[in-house]
């Protein structure tokens, strides 16, 4: 008895060293290409141009709300409100174009961002000025940034907008759909500021150590003000993009992707108590949840299952990020 | 005296990156002895009992207790069997009351029909059992956050007794203590030994291990340098064995300082903190500040640096007549602060070598709003070579460096910027001898520059050792002005303790 107890241990132990080793600063490179051959053998049609394309553009908003959350994450805390942030700035997105027909849409898309970056501030506000703790306070703009969308529609779609509207979600730029584009380009924007801009310094400064970054003279609060503040962006660029694709405004869009975010972010490699992790790894760490939802998908298995498996690959991740951080004993 | 041994560490090795805390180390400890464990900062003291109490694994070796191998423990394994440990930094969970903190994961429980349930009534009476054998005033019901330190120490010491502890390791109990208090100490110490405990005591203050100490092992650099009964002992001789050479050759000469005045003290006071501190520092002067731990040192250093705010008084440079406020202008203003916990204060561990020695001065490596890294890389790396930093290279994570090359990296940090007055609050604390002799070297090399120098340390010899001109600070103020040619320990503890 106590022999098996042994081996079982010893098996354990094995498996422990086999995840800590493999996981690096690119695993998810790795894990990523091992998931596009497995699925490229068992699911039809899975590496044609067709589902890639469907993939990538599946992604996209998960990407980009993603991106924001990274920001959040390496600096040390954590951001819940971004679904609410996306559905805000999409309704205003809506509602002005509802309002003012389609050649109000610079101004339509410049008010939903503002109004992003006016919920990351708070946020800000809360968690760095109040001290509140992040995951509390964003808690609490969840709440009431979804009751707003709610309150200014009566919780009612906006619908029949102008021919156009749909143009950010469902359009293409040479012959590439334009969430795509965008992801592209909130990708790229993120990889410069993380690594080579000095607030990128600043945010994995703060998330690895706030007092030792707080006595090397970095204002601490603003820049973690900062780092809610490109969340809120971020959350409402997918917004519109979402609003967008949905043809309509909807005001109970985009509940619960928050956790597909941080899902992303996580299995990105991005250590959860901040400090360490890469934009890029983050993208593929979308795309992979984005394949193994579309290779699910594609081979039939049940959506609750789906769930299932999700919810196990989240845990693994982030299991896998708790071996790394071990201290060393 | 001697009896059956209780705890035998035979040929155990830690290694940790960058150092090797323990060599072959061996010790015998006898049942019931009061065993004093002494070495310099960095020889493995702490290493040793955190293997001992389970809190470290060994890489190989062994450690029998009871005549039985420890193997793979946890801090808990080690507990149940006996083994109990008074940390420095107490474990104590402030907001709750005494007693729950002495039972604290162990009380007494009462069998119902539905399950067990905590029983207070018992868990008081035991507790107040444990406080009363300890012939001691402290009321059981008190939070624990409003008690002293020396209680507080009684209280971690009940707790362990609360869980039949036999051997309770000490890890400098003393550190923070008044001489009332340890004579309060030293009473429970010696009645713990009464009653057949052993005791493994860890101590910086040399008088106190003849005192109290049955028999004493020194250690060096993470070897066993000797074990013997404390009769056996004087002071020179555990000296000699503890530090291998003569102390006068590890501290460089010092240069001339200059006349010239660098930082102005004026009137400064914290409410509750500090009390109207006034001094200056000159070009090239090494000032050593000496005082016990909450004296005020490291509030009078985070003062200076603008971080905690003063209810009077003014901090200048030079001839500068507005006063500094806050980090930023204190850093503007050239003035650097390498703080006492290196870890938590220092470095950020998950960044580059590179990337934390340019955090301070990170603008001088932006170039049209970009980080240029060939130029980061480039710079960081002259430091890293004249600090004589040993890294694999500038991209590796600095939490794989050796305590004193950390610390060499958060002085480079400054050195970045070229400050001018450094303030260091403990420099050589847990590092090995070696990379504290390269510390005082720097020191002395800066101040040969025209840097001003402050040198906060407990450490009486290093201070004594490397500064023109000590500082000695109790309860917020400064108590006294000394010299280092004409004053002695002895001295500097009597206005440290006024």
């Amino acid at each position: 008895m106590e022999n098996q107890d042994s081996t079982q241990r010893n098996l354990l132990k094995g498996f422990r060293k086999f995840i800590t080793k493999s996981s690096q600063d690119y695993a998810i490179i790795y894990i990523l290409l091992g998931l596009t051959i497995l699925l490229s053998i068992i699911a039809r049609n899975f590496l044609s141009i067709n589902n890639m394309v469907n993939v990538f553009r599946q992604s996209a908003i998960f990407g980009i709300l993603a991106a924001g959350e990274f920001f959040v994450i390496i600096s040390g805390m954590i951001d819940l409100s971004i679904s609410s942030t996306a559905a805000l700035s999409g309704i205003i997105f809506a509602m002005i174009i509802k309002a003012g027909g389609i050649g109000m849409w610079p101004v339509a898309i410049l008010a939903g961002l503002v109004s992003g970056v006016i919920v990351g501030w708070i946020n800000g506000f809360l968690v760095a000025k109040l001290k509140i703790p992040a995951f509390i306070a964003t808690l609490g703009s969840y709440l009431y940034v979804r009751g707003i969308v709610y309150m200014s529609t009566n919780a009612y779609p906006i619908v029949s907008l102008d021919d156009g509207y749909n143009f950010i979600g469902r359009g293409f730029v040479l012959g590439i759909p334009f969430p795509i584009v965008v992801m592209a380009v909130v990708y790229i924007v993120s990889i410069v500021l993380s690594e080579k801009k000095k607030l990128g310094r600043f945010f994995y400064a703060i998330g690895g150590n706030e007092e030792a970054a707080y006595l090397s003279g970095i204002k601490s609060d603003r820049i973690k003000t900062l780092a809610y503040i490109v969340c809120g962006f971020m959350a409402a660029v997918a917004g519109i993009i979402l609003m967008s694709r949905l043809g309509s405004g909807q005001p109970n869009a985009a509940i619960g992707y928050e956790f597909e975010a941080i899902i992303a972010v996580v299995l990105g490699g991005v250590s959860f108590s901040g400090g360490k992790g890469k934009a890029l790894n983050v993208l593929f760490g979308t795309l992979f949840i984005a394949m193994l939802v579309n290779g699910m998908t594609i081979m039939n298995i049940n959506p609750f299952a789906q769930q299932i498996i999700k919810g196990v690959v989240f845990i693994l991740a982030i299991w896998n990020d708790v071996l790394r951080n071990k201290p060393s004993r | 005296m001697a009896t059956e041994p209780i705890l035998k560490v035979k040929k155990v090795n830690k290694h940790f990156p960058g150092v090797q805390a323990l060599k072959d180390f061996s010790v015998t400890i006898h049942e019931g002895d009061i065993h004093a464990l002494v070495g310099e900062n960095g020889a493995g003291k702490s290493t040793l009992i955190k293997i001992i109490a389970g809190a470290y694994q060994k890489d190989n070796g062994e450690v029998i207790y009871n005549g039985i191998p420890l193997g793979e423990v946890d801090p808990v394994d080690c507990i149940a069997k006996g083994i109990s440990t008074v940390h420095q930094e107490l474990k104590l969970v402030e907001e709750l009351p005494v007693f729950e903190n002495i039972l604290l994961g162990a009380p007494v429980e009462r069998k119902t029909p539905f399950g067990k349930y905590v029983d207070w009534k018992q868990s008081k009476a035991k507790a107040q059992q444990l406080i009363d054998s300890m012939d001691i005033d402290i009321d059981i019901n008190e939070i624990v956050a409003n008690l002293s330190i020396a209680k507080k120490q009684i209280v971690e010491i009940c707790k362990a007794l609360s869980r039949q502890a036999r051997l309770v390791i000490m890890d400098e109990p003393s550190a923070t203590l008044t001489e009332k208090e340890l004579e309060i100490l030293f009473r429970i110490i010696k009645h713990l030994k009464e009653q057949g405990i052993t005791i493994i005591y860890i101590s910086h203050r040399l008088e106190e291990i003849f005192e109290i100490a049955d028999r004493v092992t020194i250690m060096r650099d993470g070897e066993h340098i000797i074990t013997d009964d404390v009769a056996n002992m004087n002071r020179k001789k555990l000296i000699s064995y503890m530090v291998g050479r003569e102390i006068d050759n590890i501290y460089p000469d010092r240069h001339k300082q200059n006349n010239k005045v660098l930082l102005t003290v004026d009137n400064l006071s914290i409410e509750g903190l500090l009390h109207d501190i006034s001094f200056q520092v000159h070009e090239g002067e090494i000032l050593g500040i000496a005082g016990l731990v909450g004296s005020g040192r490291t509030d009078l250093a985070r003062a200076i640096f603008g971080v905690d705010k003063m209810t009077s008084g003014r901090v200048y440079l030079r001839d500068e007549q507005h006063g500094i406020k806050n980090i930023q202008e204190a850093i503007n203003n050239k003035i650097a602060l390498v703080p006492e916990d290196r870890t938590h204060q220092g470095i950020v561990p998950d960044l580059t070598v590179g990337m934390n020695i340019s955090l301070v001065g990170i603008d001088h490596v932006i170039e049209r709003t970009f980080i240029n890294s060939k130029t980061e890389v480039s710079k960081t790396n002259q430091l890293i070579k004249q600090l004589r930093i040993q890294t694999p290279s500038n991209h590796q994570s600095i939490k794989f460096l050796s305590g004193g090359n950390q610390q060499k990296c958060v002085l480079a940090k400054w050195l970045f910027v070229e400050s001018d007055l450094l303030i260091f609050d403990e420099p050589t604390r847990g590092i090995d001898i070696g990379a504290k002799q390269e510390i005082y070297r720097l020191l002395v090399d800066l101040a040969a520059q025209g840097k001003g120098i402050i040198m906060i340390s407990s450490e009486l010899p290093e201070i004594l050792g490397i500064s023109h001109r000590i500082i000695v600070m109790h309860d917020g103020k400064i108590t006294g002005e000394v010299f280092p040619e004409n004053t002695s320990q002895e001295e500097i503890i009597h206005l440290a303790t006024i």
